[in-house]
């Protein structure tokens, strides 16, 4: 089994990198090109999902184990109502990310935006790349070759 | 013209790339085939200069949607059912509800005009403050992190309920199985 597909095993291991290095410019690129937390975190999910239809679920789940997948998930929810908590504690409005940077509101709000939208990507990594792995973890009914 | 033309197109591959996902039994064509159908859909997204929807219409539609429709296959069966019912009955609502639609679009600003009721509310206001308040160029960021914050924490609240939702659903079973087994 392991030795079947090898074209597509070897043009994988090429693209993921790259969509891994996409995925982040997608991520931290946001305020000045299309897409944000969550495309990023859709485009990283496609990396690890794909990985783990051309290998195997087994050999995907050593890299992005189960267990810090469902960790991930809830943590990116966290860093975004974090950051409105931090905002408070400094004294602003919840979200208000000027507090940030009160000399120079602008950049308080770029740290804020990079702030959530990391958490949007987090969060949408992990359930994305939870999902697939609930479906895949389930025995298939359906034979290979009846495909 | 050229604008026309493009559009004039892309609606047409999409409507028959839904007649062709109607006509087929074979869900694993059906599946490659509603890819395609989001592939086309986010181009027209571009062509509306919606970058960042037709971003996401790619990224989900046609990427992560496909692999989950894959995987729902390999789960249970390659081929549609047959109905027994004849088609006539929904063919009619969904003329019916087409119509009514198309009716609706009549009263519609002109596609691109530029007093249309959602130019005219709080868009431009957006668009200037932009700049000053938070001084990025992508103003679709700007909305959606800033001035709509509280909104996006809500999607990615409903973001993370969904995933908890579908890993319930379908891990929580195969334990409840497990136990079942063990207690046999």
């Amino acid at each position: 089994m392991i030795f079947h597909h090898l074209i597509l095993r070897v043009v994988t291991k090429l693209l993921v990198g790259t969509i891994i290095l996409f995925a982040l410019y997608v991520q931290f690129h946001g305020d000045f090109s299309p897409g944000g937390g969550f495309q990023a975190g859709v485009i990283m999910a496609v990396a690890f999902i794909l990985y783990g239809i051309v290998f195997s679920l087994e050999s995907v789940k050593k890299v992005f184990p189960e267990w810090l997948v469902h960790k991930i998930l809830a943590l990116g929810v966290l860093i975004y109502a974090c950051t409105g908590i931090a905002t408070m504690l400094l004294g602003y409005d919840f979200l208000d990310y000027d507090a940030f940077a009160p000399l120079h509101p602008t950049h308080g709000q770029h740290w804020g935006l990079l702030a959530i939208e990391f958490g949007v990507g987090v969060t949408v990594t992990g359930v994305m790349v939870a999902i697939y792995y609930a479906f895949a973890g389930r025995p298939p009914s359906l034979p290979d070759e009846d495909w | 013209m050229i604008d026309t033309l493009t559009n004039t197109v892309l609606f047409v591959m999409l409507v028959l790339t839904a007649l062709a996902i109607v006509r087929m039994e074979r869900l694993f064509a059906v599946v490659m085939l509603s890819s395609v159908f989001s592939l086309l859909s986010a181009l027209l997204f571009v062509t509306l200069d919606a970058v960042d929807v037709a971003f996401t219409e790619a990224a989900v539609g046609a990427g992560i949607s496909t692999v989950l429709m894959l995987g729902t296959i390999a789960l249970t069966k390659p081929t549609a059912k047959r109905s027994r019912h004849t088609a006539f009955v929904p063919l009619i609502v969904v003329c019916v509800t087409g119509a009514a639609l198309v009716y609706g679009t009549l009263d519609m600003p002109a596609f691109g005009a530029y007093d249309a009721p959602a130019q005219m509310h709080v868009g431009p206001d957006y668009l200037a403050r932009t700049p000053d308040d938070i001084d990025v160029p992508n103003v679709v960021t700007a909305i959606l992190g800033s001035y709509r914050g509280y909104d996006t924490l809500g999607e990615t609240a409903v973001v993370f309920t969904a995933g908890i939702g579908v890993l319930l659903l379908l891990s929580g079973l195969r334990r409840r199985r497990e136990d079942e087994d063990e207690e046999v």
